[in-house]
């Protein structure tokens, strides 16, 4: 085109090229880091002191999201299973449905999307701020390891809190949903209590806290990632902070998924 | 290759051949460059010129595209992070925005270097922090957050962790920005006193034409992607070519007239 300007066919095609591209770079630059970050979690020193303020922070200030979000989640489905249960006169089943869900998926799932939503993107922001006033370029001139520093312990703390902050919500979601059967359904609380421990094995809730070590993972290095990547001063640490949130809770969505697939086939969960 | 053996006789920096492009915008072409051990160098030069990159490439934070960087005589080309660490300890960086760790304290910051070195006597740590916050007249503000302290009080807290890790060569970018005149004599007058003291080699990256003539031992002047000039204070006034004399005006009409 004589005008220099794109054409606009080309750009189309080329347009998920593009993102294609775009996505395999993203995915490489997260697999350098995970290997990076376990390597040096175990060269010299882990850093403990660093390790236990992040599980302050990543843990302590996100128990109340992760409960207020358990709790009125069941209390809500409770409410839902209990009505829709009671036209085929299987009301009774409800501790055990609640029980059961909130244990293999909604507990695990919930927490990872409003925790992660949280933690992500205060990771991302804190780092990318870091990234844009040298303060990263600092700690290497002084001769620390940024991944070390920043990385290990965020990944590290969020790998172990949230299957932590995941049993908590289960619990406090089926303590919930019982004070809801007793007050809305006539149901004793000990009875639907009961009827979801008796429903869950022990193999349906270390599904779930399995699911969320993987969730915890996924949360951390893809938001130590977009901030160790963020350019452009103020406007850069938003757009790493919302990536942070887009990617982190499709791929938590999206794995959920396929980590409940494998948990099926190798006959941890029927 | 991660062997690191310093020579400390040579020349504190050496680049040679260095070649940097971010995206179509090229940087250098070609730039050369020793820096003497002992001396104090100023850069000059206009806005985007690379001042700051050469700075972050000498202490191997950013990448460059071909050519040679050697500090105290190590190459850095192709060099692991892990032995860019060793390098590093012996050069100190007062950043442009001062970059101090916001979640530390101003002692936590200072002591930040000597803990990477593995100096764990608590005392000796407070010892340092004191005396070389004392160094930039910052006595007392140990507790004192990052957030609290005013532009010209941040730059002078991270000159105060630039030095104190007792490094050979130190690179300022652009380190009187923000200082009062009072707080720029200050700074000038530490720069010379590391030199005369302990023999500290120092790269100052500045706009502030009065701060470069008073404290540089030679002055380079950085443009068309490579040095331009490079001499004594003098010979710089007297440079003969066109976009130093020009740059010399225009920062300083009066100065820029007598030369």
């Amino acid at each position: 085109m004589r005008s220099g300007a794109p054409d606009p066919i080309k750009a189309v095609i080329l347009a998920p090229e593009q993102r294609v591209r775009r996505w395999l770079m993203l995915l490489g630059e997260i697999g350098i880091l995970s290997g990076q970050t376990f390597a040096r979690a175990f060269r010299g020193k882990f850093g403990f002191r660093a390790f236990v303020d992040q599980i302050e922070t990543i843990g302590m200030r996100s128990m109340s999201i992760a409960v207020l979000t358990a709790v009125f989640s069941t209390m809500v489905m409770t409410l839902q299973f209990s009505s829709q249960l009671a036209r085929f006169g299987a009301k009774q089943w409800v501790g055990n449905v609640v029980g059961l869900t909130l244990a293999r998926e909604l507990g695990p799932v919930l927490t990872a999307l409003m925790v992660g939503g949280r933690v992500g993107a205060g990771i991302a922001a804190e780092i990318g701020s870091m990234n844009v006033t040298e303060q990263v370029d600092a700690l290497r001139a002084l001769g620390a390891d940024p991944v070390k520093k920043l990385v290990v312990p965020r990944v590290f703390a969020t790998m172990l809190v949230l299957p932590l902050m995941t049993a908590f919500a289960v619990v406090t979601g089926v303590l919930g949903g019982a004070l809801i059967a007793s007050l809305e359904g006539d149901m004793k609380m000990s009875y639907f209590y009961n009827a979801a421990l008796r429903a869950t094995t022990m193999a349906d809730f270390l599904s779930g806290l399995f699911k969320t070590l993987f969730f915890g993972f996924n949360i951390a290095i893809v938001a130590c990632r977009n901030g160790l990547h963020t350019r452009g001063g103020t406007v850069g640490v938003g757009q790493a902070t919302t990536s942070t949130v887009v990617v982190t809770s499709v791929t938590t969505l999206i794995s959920d998924f396929f980590l409940t697939k494998l948990a099926m086939v190798l006959g941890w969960i029927q | 290759m991660d062997s690191v053996a310093p020579d400390r006789d040579g020349p504190a920096v050496e680049i040679r051949g260095l070649h940097k492009a971010f995206g179509s915008k090229r940087i250098y072409e070609g730039l050369d460059f020793t820096l003497r051990r002992g001396e104090i160098l100023t850069i000059l030069g206009g806005s985007g010129t690379g001042k700051s990159v050469m700075l972050k490439m000498m202490l191997g934070l950013m990448d460059w595209d071909q050519g040679s960087v050697k500090v105290n005589g190590v190459e850095l080309t192709g060099l692991t992070e892990h032995a860019m660490v060793k390098v590093r300890r012996d050069v100190g960086m007062v950043f442009q925005q001062a970059a101090l760790f916001d979640s530390l304290t101003v002692y936590e910051n200072i002591a930040f270097p000597l803990r990477e070195r593995d100096i764990r006597d608590e005392e000796r740590i407070r010892d340092r922090v004191a005396e070389v916050l004392a160094e930039v007249d910052m006595a007392g503000s140990e507790q004192m957050m990052p957030a609290d302290l005013s532009g010209g009080m941040r730059k002078r807290v991270a000159t105060a962790r630039a030095i104190a890790g007792a490094p050979g060569i130190i690179l300022y970018d652009e380190p009187t920005t923000g200082l009062d005149p009072i707080n720029v004599r200050r700074l000038i007058e530490l720069i010379g006193k590391l030199r005369k003291r302990v023999g500290v080699t120092s790269i100052v990256v500045t706009h502030d034409l009065e701060a470069a003539f008073m404290v540089s031992d030679r002055i380079a002047f950085l443009g068309q992607r490579r040095i331009l000039d490079i001499g004594t204070v003098a010979e710089i006034r007297n440079s003969k070519i066109d976009e130093v004399r020009e740059f010399l005006f225009a920062m300083d009409p009066v100065e820029g007239a007598q030369s």
